[in-house]
């Protein structure tokens, strides 16, 4: 008996049934606990909610709403919000973080000191406290809506948010849509044809210009060769407030600042230790093999800066999508502003709310690592 | 025979060297160069005079209500009036003697690590010095007042909530990590659907979940307190981060080591605790610190579900109504608080990472 326990694949097993059967056994014991206390306190169970009418109406919704919706329509437009703002933060926030990121490579001593500056500060202050900065401290600053800062009348800035022009597109701009379509392909087909000839011939073909020219030139063709489909809809003070044009509300703005200056600070980092870990060899070859700076960076170092960068870029942008559930200080209407927020308060049931919401999250960050895998796998170096 | 004495080498051009050599390098080296410097002159004088202007200049240090703050700078009297606040919450004036202690106690047992070599006796005042500091915060024994949590605010709650973090979320997050690189499935599935769904979520969703579903979990009559359940939502959250950087750590020691620790006859607990964990922790460092500074910035997000840290009393005070318009002043003090503290761990880490290098480099 006791050498069958000191036999390890026995007590491996062993291990494992206990395991198992306390993980069990504590599983059973929330599931009849949970059961007896939704029944005692009377809450609803069932996903049966998603259906009933929500009675609350929502600041900002990228589709048609109506107290009359459902609480399914409220996980709609808080996703819709959710994804609004974390594409536009990772945007905003790579070309922050690119810039500092940069700069904090840069040999001038001035910029890569105040890049320095810049990372230090952002990045030790909680994002929340960035947050409620901009929002009750910068924004709501900003004037009233009668002396709004205005800029060549179409874009407004005031206490209400900024306003700008809505473009409006008639009937033929789908034609600069394809353009841009066709360009795009073109400008893939070039490159390709570029690398191939030089792989054969070793001439170089200016396939980035003359790409550069078809990705402006032939949408810019479109639009002209339709008459002009596309008009605006400019912004103008009526009454209290300003109406037509596309308005970025206080909330949106403060949480998209705050995010993207937050996450660039990391991004910023990234690159500058990706770059900072190719090896010096790698440069001095370069060098040595007679490329100019500007060419050693971009077949030397950069492939190989990139390559160790873009994960952690990638898990900086999950970051941000994740932190923008803070806006539920700010009242922003996201994910869990409104549906883990308010529809939870409404309905009560807490547990089929926030499973729903953290099931959300788990799908965006499975697909993110899905795509890291991918990338992972496709930029390994192919050794022999 | 001729003689040739050494003659000292020249001193280079008066452009080469000392700190013209160092400008002409380092700031004007190229008209792009000099265009970046003035760039960032440019920058720093619209960042800075502002600032300074604001924050020394023109601010009010004395006074004792809003009507004195009569500059066009910061009303640092609000600040200064509400420090109790900020600092203690609504921790009774009568009790506030425990609150001090305890933060002298904290003080002192950083100070006992610096100086302790032995490994156990560090382990022991890590672990005695929370347990310490609620006895003596919540009190109700040795005839102490109790003082309910609700009261407790400001920084020592962030302070209560990032210590209590970091110190139960590490062994459950090694004891994770473990699990993850165990040869058990079962154990390493568990592990893995833990942190992979621990990682996938927000902050505020497992926070949320802490206090609105934690008391649902448990039989009739069982009630947590509002902090007990956020320290539970948040010690768990971050055990799954301790434990991808102590993965990182285990999978970064050579195989041989493992191999040498199972030939030298050791079990597997003592391998761990010999051989493996002491090199994987020292590798885990500098990640497991910026998780530690990223659980003590998160700790800001139980105002959100109704705890008053110090965030969440500047929140509060700035709303009074003796005191409104006062947010700039108490956003910049709480950046401030949180920057020296968070500034301070990463700085700490820089030179333990140095300290513990044991690597030998020519």
């Amino acid at each position: 008996m006791l050498a069958l326990l000191r036999n390890e694949k026995v007590r491996g097993i062993l291990y494992q049934v206990l395991v198992i059967t306390g993980f069990l056994v504590v599983a059973y014991f929330i599931a009849i606990n949970t059961a007896h206390n939704i029944e005692v306190r009377g809450i609803k169970s069932g996903f049966g909610f998603l259906h009933s009418t929500a009675g609350f109406d929502i600041t900002e919704s990228p589709i048609p709403f109506s107290p009359q919706s459902t609480h399914w329509d409220v996980f709609k437009v808080g996703l819709l919000n959710t994804l609004i703002v974390a594409f536009a933060g990772i945007i905003l926030s790579t070309i922050l973080g690119l810039i500092i990121g940069v700069s904090r490579l840069s040999s001038n001593w001035l910029i890569n000191r105040l890049a320095a500056g810049y990372i230090e500060t952002f990045r030790n202050i909680p994002v929340l406290l960035q947050i409620l900065f901009w929002y009750n401290v910068v924004l709501a600053t900003l004037p009233t809506t009668r002396k709004s800062l205005n800029f060549l009348d179409s874009v407004f800035i005031n206490n209400r948010g900024i306003f700008v022009p809505n473009p409006i597109f008639e009937p033929g701009a789908w034609l600069i849509g394809a353009a841009l379509i066709a360009a795009l392909l073109a400008g893939w087909w070039l490159h390709r044809y570029a690398i191939k000839l030089h792989e054969a011939t070793g001439q170089n073909f200016p396939a980035f210009w003359i790409s550069l020219g078809l990705v402006i030139g032939l949408p810019l063709l479109a639009y002209f060769i339709m008459g002009r489909p596309v008009t605006f809809d400019y912004p103008a003070l009526k009454g209290f407030n300003f109406q037509g044009g596309k308005v970025f509300t206080p909330e949106f703005l403060a949480l998209l600042f705050a995010l993207s200056i937050y996450t660039a600070t990391f991004i910023a980092e990234a690159i500058r230790s990706g770059i900072e870990a190719v090896p010096k060899g790698q440069k001095e070859a370069a060098t040595a093999l007679g490329l100019t700076p500007m060419q050693s960076l971009r077949f030397v170092v950069l492939p190989q800066a990139v390559r160790i960068a873009i994960p952690s870029i990638i898990n900086q942008y999950l970051n941000l999508t994740k932190n923008s559930s803070l806006a539920a200080a700010i009242g922003y209407p996201e994910l869990v502003t409104i549906f883990a927020g308010t529809s939870l308060n409404q309905t009560g049931q807490a547990l089929e709310i926030l499973g729903i919401t953290m099931l959300t999250y788990l799908l965006i960050s499975l697909v993110v690592s899905m795509i890291l895998n991918w990338f992972n796998a496709k930029m390994k170096i192919k050794e022999r | 025979m001729a003689v040739y004495e050494v003659k000292p080498a020249k001193v280079p051009p008066l452009g080469e060297r000392g700190a013209i050599a160092w400008v002409r390098h380092r700031l004007l080296s190229s008209p792009f160069n000099i265009l970046f410097t003035i760039l960032g002159i440019a920058v720093l004088a619209m960042i800075i005079p502002p600032f300074v202007k604001w924050a020394i200049l023109d601010a009010n240090f004395v006074g004792h209500t809003k009507a004195d703050c009569t500059g066009d700078g910061a009303c640092w009297v609000f600040i200064h009036e509400k420090l109790k606040m900020f600092i203690y919450g609504f921790y009774p004036e009568a009790e506030l003697w425990r609150a001090k202690l305890t933060i002298a106690l904290a003080i002192l047992t950083l100070i006992a690590l610096k100086f302790t070599r032995l490994r156990w006796i560090k382990i022991g005042m890590i672990v005695l010095l929370p347990i310490a500091a609620i006895i003596l915060l919540h009190g109700g024994v040795f005839g102490l007042p109790l003082v309910e949590t609700s009261k407790w605010g400001g920084l020592l709650l962030t302070l209560v909530i990032s210590t209590v973090g970091i110190v139960l979320s590490f062994p459950i997050g090694v004891l994770l990590a473990l699990g993850r690189q165990s040869r058990l499935p079962i154990i390493k599935t568990l592990s893995v659907f833990y942190i992979e769904l621990i990682r996938g979520v927000p902050l505020i969703t497992v926070l949320f979940m802490a206090s609105v579903i934690l008391p649902l979990f448990f039989p009739e009559g069982i009630n947590f307190d509002k902090l007990v359940r956020a320290l539970i939502g948040i010690t768990f959250f971050e055990a799954a981060y301790i434990a991808e950087n102590i993965r990182g750590g285990l999978q970064a020691i050579p195989k041989g080591q493992y191999e040498a620790a199972d030939a030298l006859g050791l079990g597997y607990w003592q391998k761990m605790r010999l051989v493996i964990l002491p090199q994987a922790i020292k590798v885990a460092i500098p990640n497991l610190v910026g998780s530690f500074i990223s659980l003590f910035k998160d700790t800001s997000l139980v105002m959100i579900i109704g705890l008053f840290d110090l965030l969440a009393m500047v929140q509060l005070t700035a709303n009074d109504r003796d005191w409104l318009g006062m947010e700039t002043e108490g956003y910049v003090f709480v950046a401030f608080v949180f920057w020296i503290f968070t500034f301070g761990m990463s700085f700490y880490s820089k030179r333990l990472e140095k300290q513990l290098d044991t690597n030998n480099r020519d």
